[in-house]
């Protein structure tokens, strides 16, 4: 799937949530869902900062794309990386450089997370487009 | 006044959030503003906008009544000796920088120490950080034990001939407890060692006396105690006061000036540069009527105590058999739930919370956490909020397991 096939699919999914209570559910499974990091790999070099929890992002180049892992102590922000991870994972640098992050505020994350919470979005986004323009 | 009639005055509670009603527990860190001080801000704004001391005209002449009645009014609620020992600051932060500059600069050598209470929120802790480096001073750290009681009897052997001053919290804002400050206070003249008080939270929970309580220095806000945010409180003795140069110049803190050096003016206005808040300070006066006249609801404390000291899975920061030394400040951590996952979830039940650090880091290392979650209560919270409190943190524990 393209990038664009990808965010189109996550708004998809989390627009069948009206409630937030029930959105949050729904981050919640897709949080525990995720496979993580090892603890060797949640070094002070992934952590990314400017997150009320704590976040670590890993990135690798293989076959000319960039797979993102990432892994958080709190689980909505596990759920929203997670998401970040099925959409940006995968991609070349240069799509991912490309894009402009609006599908958050599509899904209306952006504007309901608390505002640290909203830094946080903001600081992973930034560590996502710094590991690009690295591997560009 | 009871809870109904308190709840009438506060218009932020008829509010709703997520369409849920507003249940504020975020207290510690800004209380909601009555009714009486909303209209003193507006009467300012509306009325009596002017530059204040210094004009001659009407507006200013009111202006100024309006500004130094707060003084008054502020000195005659803390017992302070003087009115011109009070001086109006943006907060608390503002008022401990500017103690902790003009104490360094006036008692301060190299060498000399500065004792710190391991509870203390980053406003007491970061300056003192500051004026360490500046002056070449050391800071020490004076700890606390499991529950979160000040290790006081420590103090004594803390101290030693190099030692300037201590600062510690009348009530810490993680653990809601209450710091035995007179007794702390002998201690420290004892030794000749001066002591600030950071009484954002006391101010709110206890009835402070400076001078029965023999601090030094005692620093408040105005937005936690009901009062407008950007206004706060440096009181110290006027003997050393008198000693320590200002940390800002300009505006109305000077006597006189010349090409090559000024004059400060007397207290409190050498510590006052710039145009005050002149909307802000004045609703001083309305914010301590207001806290005089509600009465604090034991009852709840006690409610919210014993149900999160006994709920599984829940461990309560600073805890107490004596009730009259916890102030209704509750920060918890619970297992298999982060503090930001429940602040996050209880917020879309209407339940506005605290969740993070709580401008704590050393406290947080203390104990092992990376956070807290805390819930505050205020004399308008209801019995009725503090069990959807209750009920909503045990649903959002299950979400969340």
């Amino acid at each position: 799937m393209t990038l664009r096939e990808k965010q189109l699919e996550i708004i998809d999914n989390f627009s069948l949530y009206e409630e937030w209570l029930d959105k949050y559910e729904y981050l919640i499974e897709l949080g525990k869902s995720l496979e993580g990091l090892p603890e060797e790999k949640k070094t002070e070099d992934r952590l990314i900062k400017g997150c009320q929890s704590r976040v670590w992002l890993d990135c690798e180049k293989q076959d000319g794309v960039l797979v993102f892992s990432a892994d958080s102590d709190a689980v909505i922000t596990r759920g929203i990386i997670a998401m970040l991870v099925s959409v940006y994972s995968g991609q070349r640098a240069e799509d991912i450089l490309a894009d402009d992050f609006s599908f958050l505020n599509e899904l209306g994350l952006k504007e309901n997370l608390s505002p640290t919470r909203a830094n946080g979005l903001v600081s992973m986004i930034a560590t996502i487009r710094a590991k690009a323009a690295e591997n560009e | 006044m009871t809870t109904e009639d308190i709840r009438s005055c506060f218009p932020q509670l008829e509010r709703k959030v997520f369409g849920k009603p507003l249940v504020y527990l975020d207290n510690a860190a800004t209380s909601l503003r009555p009714k009486s001080v909303i209209e003193c801000w507006e009467r300012s704004a509306s009325q009596t906008t002017a530059n204040l001391h210094r004009a001659v005209h009407q507006v200013a002449v009111e202006a100024t009544e309006a500004y130094e009645a707060a003084r008054k009014a502020v000195a005659e609620f803390i017992n302070a000796a003087e009115t011109e020992e009070v001086i109006f600051t943006s907060g608390a932060t503002h008022a401990i920088n500017l103690a902790a500059f003009s104490i360094g600069e006036a008692f301060l050598d190299e060498g000399d120490e500065i004792i710190v209470s391991e509870t203390e929120h980053h406003s007491n802790l970061v300056p003192w950080q500051m004026v360490c480096r500046r002056k070449g001073a050391i800071m020490k750290r004076l700890p606390v034990d499991e529950n979160g009681r000040l290790k006081i009897e420590l103090l004594d052997s803390l101290i030693r001939s190099r030692t300037r001053l201590v600062c510690v919290a009348h009530v810490s804002n993680v653990l809601g407890l209450v710091n035995p400050i007179q007794e702390i206070s002998q201690i420290c003249h004892r030794h000749g060692v001066m002591l600030l008080v950071d009484g954002a939270q006391g101010i709110v929970h206890q009835k402070v006396d400076v001078q029965a309580l023999g601090c030094d220095f005692y620093a408040f806000s105005g937005h936690k105690m009901y009062g407008a945010p950007g206004t706060g409180v440096l009181w110290g003795r006027r003997g050393l006061l008198e000693q320590m140069p200002p940390m800002f110049g300009g505006g109305e803190m000077i006597e006189s000036v010349s090409w090559e050096s000024s004059s400060w003016a007397p207290l409190p206005r050498k510590f006052e540069a710039g145009t005050q808040d002149i909307s802000g300070t004045p609703c001083f006066v309305p914010a301590i009527k207001m806290l005089q006249e509600m009465p604090q609801n034991e009852e709840i404390k006690e409610f919210v105590y014993k149900a999160l000291t006994a709920e599984p899975g829940i461990r309560l920061f600073g805890t107490t058999d004596d009730m009259s030394l916890k102030a209704p400040v509750f920060s918890i951590s619970a297992e298999g739930a982060h503090h930001e996952d429940l602040a996050l979830i209880m917020d879309k039940m209407g339940v506005a919370l605290r969740s993070g650090q709580m401008c704590a880091e050393p406290l947080m290392d203390r104990f092992g956490v990376t956070g807290m979650l805390r819930a505050s209560f205020a004399p308008y919270n209801t019995m009725q909020e503090a069990e959807y409190f209750l009920s909503s943190l045990r649903k959002a524990i299950s979400m969340l397991r």
